[in-house]
């Protein structure tokens, strides 16, 4: 029963082409700026379109008619930046007549979502974590025939505008399930969930004074729930009862925390460089790891 | 009892209370009333479930069992043990004595669980007085927990014991008077009657003394309320109430500026008139964001009024947690005081000094210019050290929102100042010249889609078949 392989390019279809021939997406892929741009958030970007090729599902992108939807610049308190970002892209949306929106990153998912209707611009808009739920759920995806994750321990780290910014918390985790993976619950995490400290602008400038960067805080939340270091965690700040902790064990090679979001990505595998842990510990995105469990990664 | 001087006495402590209290109420509204409109009509059997959840059900409360618990105690020992207040009222107007017990069982069982609540309650405020003065749980400690906020906190615990011990003097020389032809259960007082003498003229006074004071002790309670973060007993209501229905990712869209930018886009667009004075003259523009109190929505001014400084919203900030200055609890408290400083103080005594004298020199205080919420009391380092994530949102067991007045200071400095941190203007250039918020060439954004491989997996033999 030996499965065939072969290998083939993906031409990623542009939304201008498929308009030029009168045809519709099913979805629109926002690709995003830090999809678009950033080399470690164009690996998800690649694997979830990977993911889109695989199914068969018909999507497209903007491409270069893609522009940033203007989040940062409204949590940083530049309404009219982002009003001119935002109608830019309703524009361009509303041009092609797009019904749809699948994203990856949650702040445009959230901008998209929550903030372009005022503006005119009306879609259903969904995060990948979701989307790779219904496809799961429809079984289009089985996380079977790439690499194996079971006994894995993987936690997930919420993206506040995921997680408390659009009650999405478990979508997520349901795409990790089939993982069959050791999936471990930080202390802070769904609504009491902590920021990775990237978000309202903050990826874009240096941090207040204080006395700890937010990413390396998480970080060190992070690599103890997978540790299972409950002297880490009993000290944590924020949380007033106490999660039940693992065994303490370090050495098991191969843990991985699990993202959302492009910001989230940066800063926690920023942190778990600080804590030099990039040896036994991954930051990966949920598209990455159902493509390389479905076997999808040329 | 018959009608006496007694009964003119208490009705015009009654009205002077009750009167009082309506006094500096209206205040309060007024000094709400003066931030910005802001329509949060319609939505009404979602709002007022919301309001049964949060409010009454104390929903957000159990997000932390061990306070939940004791403030429930407290919750219902305030709600059941107001009953009281209602046949005090009438006995002290009326002159009867304990006109509810025609109640019967009724009046037993209301009294027996009064007499159990009030000790509980007894128990609680001490647990509380623990929490905060001799454990020193984190959350009640900070920049902004200065002299009044710490006495305040204790005043209210004080007080609380101060009325339910009047309820038992009241309750134990009543039943010791009058013994078992006493309507009601006394389940606590019945052991408490040894403590009191025998002679039945002091009984009667100790009886007169305790439904004096707790009477009396309401009434100031009550008058005390708006000077004091106790105020969220009534607010919490209104104030979860009028919340937010949206998700908390959604930020307002500022409709002024929709205006202008339509304009820009599309030359034929007819911007809306200037709104103006009801004589006819032009208003004078509201500026972009806030720079005080009253370029708040009155919702943010609300939320200040119903803050009862728990710390829920600090304790959770990943800025604050992580040692910068940021404390939501403190923009709520900032605002609370700069707007009594602005407009007229409602209070009939005025303890809210952390404000000016505790924060600002004198040569400072001079400086009108800059004396205002923004920069007088809540800083731009503040400010920009928040990360928007909504944690303090999530946290507040009473809905208050202080992200909504973080960001509206921030488009004041933004949109008004160009007072961005230099790293921040570098971003919008970015955006505006780029369409990204990095430096990337608007031509390299589809390059990740170069070289895009997929392992397409064959079909196998077992599905063929």
């Amino acid at each position: 029963m030996a499965e065939q392989t072969a290998k083939r390019q993906i031409n990623v279809p542009m939304m201008a082409d498929l308009a030029a021939r009168g045809e519709t997406p099913e979805v629109l892929f926002w690709v995003g700026c830090a999809g678009a741009f950033d080399d470690r958030y164009k690996r998800v970007t690649r694997a979830f379109v990977r993911i889109l090729e695989h199914v068969g599902v018909k999507y497209a992108v903007l491409g270069m008619e893609e522009t940033c939807t203007g989040d940062p610049a409204k949590r940083a308190g530049n309404e009219f930046l982002f009003q001119m970002q935002a109608m830019q892209n309703i524009t361009t949306l509303n041009g092609y007549g797009i019904k749809k929106v699948v994203t990856a990153c949650p702040h445009c998912f959230n901008t998209i979502k929550n903030e372009y209707p005022a503006l005119g611009g009306e879609y259903e808009v969904i995060h990948h974590s979701t989307f790779l739920q219904q496809l799961i759920n429809e079984g289009r995806v089985t996380a079977e025939g790439g690499e194996s994750f079971k006994g894995r321990r993987i936690t997930f780290h919420d993206s506040c505008y995921l997680g408390r910014a659009n009650n999405i918390y478990e979508a997520p985790r349901a795409v990790l399930e089939v993982l069959d993976a050791d999936l471990l619950e930080m202390k802070r995490c769904k609504t009491n969930g902590l920021c990775c400290g990237a978000g309202g602008a903050q990826m874009w400038k240096e941090p207040e004074p204080g006395k700890k960067d937010i990413n390396i805080e998480r970080a060190e939340e992070a690599l103890a729930t997978l540790d299972g270091n409950a002297d880490v965690l009993r000290h944590l700040n924020g949380v007033e009862s106490t999660a039940p902790a693992l065994p303490a064990g370090s050495n098991h090679g191969g843990s991985v925390i699990a993202v959302a979001c492009p910001f989230c990505m940066t800063m926690m595998a920023d942190g778990v460089k600080n804590k030099e842990r990039e040896q036994d510990v991954q930051v990966f995105d949920l598209a990455e790891l159902i493509a390389s469990a479905e076997g999808l990664n040329a | 009892m018959h009608f006496s001087f007694q009964n003119i006495l208490f009705l015009l402590v009654a009205v002077a209370g009750f009167g009082l209290f309506f006094w500096q109420a209206r205040k309060i509204r007024a000094n709400i009333l003066v931030g910005r409109d802001r329509d949060m009509s319609g939505n009404v059997n979602e709002r007022l479930w919301k309001t049964l959840l949060v409010a009454f059900g104390q929903q957000k409360m159990f997000k932390r069992l061990t306070p939940a618990l004791l403030h429930l105690v407290v919750y219902i020992g305030f709600i059941v043990i107001n009953i009281e207040v209602i046949e005090i009222l009438v006995d002290g107007i009326f002159g009867t004595h304990r006109f509810l017990q025609f109640l019967g069982p009724v009046y037993s069982a209301l009294t027996a669980t009064n007499e159990l609540l009030g000790a509980l309650v007894i128990l609680a405020v001490a647990a509380f007085w623990w929490r905060r003065n001799v454990q020193g749980v984190r959350r009640f400690t900070g920049p902004e927990m200065r002299a009044w906020p710490r006495l305040d906190a204790n005043v209210i615990l004080y007080i609380e014991v101060i009325l339910m011990l009047a309820l038992f003097t009241m309750n134990a020389a009543d039943l010791k008077l009058h013994g078992s032809a006493l309507p009601g259960a006394f389940p606590i007082s019945q052991f408490l009657t040894g403590l009191l003498p025998d002679s039945p003229a002091a009984l009667h006074v100790l009886e007169r003394v305790g439904w004096w004071a707790h009477i009396v002790g309401i009434l100031l309670f009550l008058n005390y309320l708006p000077s004091s973060k106790h105020f969220h007993i009534i607010l919490a209501f209104p104030n979860v109430y009028f919340s937010r229905l949206v998700p908390q990712g959604q930020f307002s869209n500022v409709e002024s500026i929709t205006h202008e930018v339509k304009a820009m886009m599309d030359p034929t667009y007819q911007v809306p008139a200037p709104a103006t004075e009801p004589d006819g003259s032009a208003a004078a523009p509201t500026p972009f964001g806030a720079k005080d109190v009253d370029d708040l929505a009155w919702t943010n001014l609300l939320n200040a009024y119903s803050c009862t400084e728990c710390g829920r919203c600090t304790s959770v900030c990943p800025a604050n947690l992580t040692g910068k200055l940021l404390s939501p609890r403190k923009i709520m408290m900032d605002t609370r005081d700069r707007v009594e400083e602005k407009y007229n103080s409602p209070l009939i005594f005025s303890p809210n000094l952390y404000g000016k004298e505790a924060k600002h020199s004198e040569q400072e205080h001079l400086d009108k210019e800059n004396h205002t919420l923004l920069r007088g009391y809540v800083t731009p380092e503040e400010l920009w050290a928040c990360t928007t994530c909504n944690a303090c949102v999530e946290a507040c067991p009473v809905n208050i929102n202080p992200l909504e007045s973080i960001v509206e200071m921030r488009r004041f400095l933004v949109l008004e100042e160009s007072a961005a941190p230099n790293s921040l203007n570098v971003m919008f250039s970015n955006i505006e010249n780029n369409g990204a918020p990095w430096a990337f060439s608007p031509s390299d954004r589809f390059n990740w889609a170069d070289d895009l491989f997929l392992t397409e997996k064959g079909t196998s033999l077992a599905k063929q078949a």
